[in-house]
């Protein structure tokens, strides 16, 4: 299992290298000017000089070598500066965001606790509620409590985020005026009123995000429960004499959850990604809303860094789902 | 009798009670947190380094320069003690400078006092080599700044300058702090985060913490100069989401106090107004959504050369034909259906301030599509069994582009109804507006290049002195492979008399002489159809009725006068 895991780091280096060097040529060839937002009052020459001093007149593969080594010696020199207050870093040249002129990397280090709140309680509550779902609808296959299960994941697929995010909105907050409609993310929870004011704000964003999650686990779980219900191992266990709480919960439950965890492991990059419409909708601004800014003013540096990291995290939880496998399921070994 | 005035009385100070507690005048810091929302966030606090509005309007609640524009569109002095003009000795007989006098005992936010070495060093900060200054254009012509004394400043320029407030004048060229920016001049501005994002100022706000397009919290400055401002302790400028959902939280949910650009279509916005919880502003600048005419040849077969004075136009050059156009379209009805209240029909590419607005056009505001099929019919234009007209042999069919917008691409479906009523063809295109408004010299895309026949977009200018933006349509502005299609005059407009108009303009000191002449500029451009302008935009915002104070200001920040505002019970 060492020797494979290994195996696999190993590979991703180049894979990763690959994916950067796409993503940069993406975005190289991608029409679009940083400058466009300036308005047009900004005479163009001026437009060219701001150009020239984000950087943009130097050839292509220049300007992807100083940002390949900026991501892999200057920014991780950084983090080891800031946990151990050293100065390995001092005087390099770090990322730069063509919007703010601040380090990229101090920017995403400030949205992800937004994030993470939000968007990974959503996933955290998602998978919560899902699980039990998937195991009774199979159970109880075709009762009415699977016929709404399924008519709820139905819309919770069908359904965007951008219809349900407005209309808890207007329901919630415009309506009913219950629960604030935008994501105050300066609040520190330090006492009992300020806890509840974030479960407060939390409350919309995270149902309308884990009504998603729900929806896609929830089949998963239902589908392999039934795959497990109808084998011979569970007529066997049932011949034993045990309970049919044993043999739901213990024998096939297990067996059911091995591919429902690898899913669940693929989904996390993803909570880190963000969620770009719930959060602009709920003006959360974490990762998600950070890209998309990014994307529509062209701060390229910014773009590609997010996605380099997402890419990052894409590759090691792939990783860690097959990894998992292998640790769940006896029968799969790869050594 | 007396009973009534002693009940009268006493209903009277019942109700001016609380006015007495709250209020403009309440005190520095007594009316708590006033909640702002841009829903473009900004993303810097320094003008200079950015040259987009959102960014502007943050920083000046934090820096500001020595002058600015009132709601009206008139100078008023702020860091300076009065605004300096040649009747009253402050500006040269010969317009070659310009002596500003700071006010006595200015302190910037961290205590020390704010010189004219400051304001010396706004200008050298940006017009340093390499550093990118998105105002640069306010310092163009500057030989020197001067400091004789702490109070006073002496800008001289190169040429004569009949509206010398363009250096350290408005939202867009503030004073900074010398000593808080001394490291940062040139290639080295972008590294100063720290002073980009916190600076140090004379305004009625200090940052207290920026995030970088999320939020901003401000704490009133301890040492602005009038001891009774602001009212608010604190601000807290919000950035994110859509203009919807910014609408929706001051005017709907109470949420905020004011938003900023809420460019909504009408009946939207009059439905949340309706809800009670606060006001829609709405006043008029200089924006114009405008139609610009192409001059030139864009035909791909004539390669390097196509869209330049090289190829002329085989249709567009007819004048008729652009005036049929322009008489085609129901610009009452487009405004109407596109901007609601923040939007006025026009006849005039300047349409404002009032002294230079031309009445000479205004014809154009009644469609008139039979008047505009006589005009063709006359003009030998006839129309062929597909019902567009044709003349030896050119047919009139046009491509007509603009960037990718709701209300643009409603303009471009109505005015091609009207324009195939008069039998022109018309195919229509939309372009991002990052590649349409970014000037890729490689993109076919930008509306510089203007690789079509007609293309649709706003444009005005900063402040209130049209002689800069009147200047665009000068015959060496057209873009052109020469000056890697870079420049300003979009239609390739080229007038030997509208050039020497711009020349004479350059040299006019006085101001009723200037109207006049820029009057004249914008009715040549008019009625020679060069520029088909249809809605004069209004800027809008919305703000809570427990806000005071705001008054709506089109010529400078928006915010200008937020050391006024109040909360208002």
């Amino acid at each position: 299992m060492l020797t494979y895991t290994i195996r696999r780091l190993l590979i991703a280096i180049p894979t990763l290298l690959i994916i950067g060097l796409a993503i940069f040529l993406l975005l190289e060839l991608a029409p679009g000017d940083p400058m466009a937002q300036v308005p047009l009052t900004v005479p163009p020459e001026v437009k060219q000089a701001m150009r020239e001093a984000l950087g943009l007149g130097e050839p292509i593969h220049v300007r992807f070598w100083k940002w390949l080594v900026q991501i892999l010696v200057v920014e991780p020199l950084n983090l080891i500066d800031t946990i151990f207050n050293t100065t390995f870093a001092e005087g390099k040249l770090r990322i730069i965001s063509w919007q703010t002129r601040s380090p990229v990397m101090e920017i995403v280090a400030q949205r992800i606790p937004q994030t993470l709140w939000v968007v990974g309680m959503s996933y955290v509550v998602g998978v919560l509620i899902a699980l039990p779902i998937g195991i009774i609808s199979a159970y109880r296959q075709y009762s009415v409590f699977d016929q709404v299960g399924t008519f709820v994941s139905m819309i919770g697929y069908s359904v965007p985020p951008f219809f349900t995010g407005v209309l808890v909105i207007v329901i919630f907050s415009v309506q009913l005026g219950w629960l604030p409609s935008i994501y105050d993310t300066t609040l520190v929870v330090n006492d009992w009123d300020s806890f509840v004011l974030q479960l407060q704000q939390m409350v919309m964003p995270v149902m309308v995000l884990a009504l998603q999650t729900t929806a896609q686990i929830s089949r998963f779980m239902r589908a392999s429960m039934l795959d497990n219900l109808n084998q011979d191992y569970v007529r066997t266990a049932r011949a034993k004499g045990m309970s049919e709480s044993v043999v739901v919960l213990r024998h096939v439950l297990r067996n059911s959850m091995i591919p429902v965890v690898t899913v669940i492991a693929l989904g996390v990059p993803a909570v880190f990604g963000g969620a770009i419409i719930t959060e602009q909708i709920f003006k959360v601004n974490g990762i998600g809303q950070l890209l998309i800014t990014a994307i529509q003013a062209n701060d390229l540096p910014m773009v590609h860094t997010l996605t380099f990291i997402f890419a990052i995290l894409i590759v090691l939880f792939n990783l860690i789902a097959d990894v998992l496998y292998g640790v769940l399921d006896p029968r799969i070994r790869y050594d | 009798m007396r009973l009534k005035h002693c009940l009268l009385a006493a209903a009277a100070s019942l109700a001016l009670t609380p006015m007495a507690i709250a209020g403009p005048d309440a005190g520095r810091g007594h009316d708590g947190d006033v909640k702002i929302i841009y829903w473009q966030a900004p993303s810097i606090m320094n003008p200079y380094l950015s040259g987009g509005t959102k960014e502007l309007e943050a920083a000046s609640l934090v820096i500001e320069p020595l002058a600015r524009y009132n709601e009206k569109g008139s100078l008023v002095p702020w860091l300076a003690q009065d605004v300096p003009t040649v009747a009253n000795g402050g500006v040269s007989a010969d317009l070659t400078s310009i002596t500003w006098k700071l006010k006595e005992g200015l302190l910037w936010s961290d205590g020390t006092p704010v010189t004219s070495a400051d304001v010396k060093f706004s200008w050298e900060y940006c017009t340093a080599e390499g550093g990118g200054c998105a105002q640069s254009e306010k310092y163009n012509d500057v030989t020197g700044v001067e400091t004789p004394d702490d109070l006073t400043v002496v800008v001289t320029f190169g040429v004569a300058k009949p509206f010398p407030y363009g250096p350290f004048v408005g939202a867009q060229a503030p004073i900074i702090q010398a000593a808080q920016f001394a490291e940062c001049l040139g290639p080295k501005a972008p590294e100063c985060t720290e002073a980009n994002f916190n600076p140090i100022g004379t305004g009625p706000f200090t940052v207290t913490e920026f995030r970088p397009n999320d939020v901003i919290t401000l704490a009133a400055n301890e040492n602005y100069r009038d001891p009774k401002k602001p009212a608010f302790a604190s601000v807290t400028f919000k950035g994110g989401g859509d203009a919807t959902a910014a609408g929706r939280s001051v005017l709907e949910t109470g949420e905020f106090d004011y938003a900023w650009n809420l460019q909504l279509a009408p009946d939207v916005l009059s439905a949340m107004e309706a809800a009670g919880k606060g006001k829609v502003v709405a006043d008029f600048g200089t924006s114009v959504e405008r139609i610009m005419v192409n001059f030139t040849d864009v035909s791909p077969d004539l390669g390097e050369r196509r869209g330049t004075a090289d190829n002329p136009h085989p249709f567009l050059t007819d004048i008729n034909l652009r005036k049929a156009l322009s008489m085609a379209i129901d610009r009452n009805l487009l405004t109407e259906i596109g901007y609601g209240p923040a939007g006025t029909p026009t006849c005039n590419v300047l349409p404002a301030p009032a002294i230079y607005a031309s009445t000479a056009n205004d014809g154009c505001l009644v469609q008139d599509i039979a008047g505009a099929n006589a005009l063709l019919d006359s003009a030998g234009w006839v129309k062929g069994a597909d019902g567009v007209r044709a003349k030896d042999g050119v047919r009139l069919s046009m491509l007509y582009q603009t960037s990718t917008n709701a209300v643009r691409q409603d303009y471009q479906a109505l005015i091609k109804q009207w324009w195939q009523e008069i039998g022109v063809e018309t195919e229509l295109r939309n372009i991002n507006a990052s590649v349409f408004f970014g000037s890729d010299p490689g993109s076919p895309d930008t509306f510089q290049k203007f690789f079509a026949d007609v293309e649709m977009y706003t444009n005005n200018f900063d402040g209130t002195d049209p002689e800069a933006y009147m200047a665009n349509w000068a015959c060496d502005q057209a873009p052109r492979p020469e000056t890697q299609w870079q420049g300003n005059n979009m239609p390739r407009y080229c007038s030997a008399e509208y050039d020497a108009l711009i020349a004479e303009m350059a040299t006019t000191g006085d101001i009723e002489a200037r109207a006049a002449i820029a009057k004249k500029q914008n009715d040549m451009l008019m009625q020679d159809y060069a520029i088909i302008p249809i809605t004069h935009r209004g800027r809008v915002a919305a703000h809570s009725n427990k806000l005071g104070g705001v008054v709506m200001n089109v010529w400078d920040s928006e915010l200008w006068n937020i050391a006024d505002w109040y909360r208002a019970e």
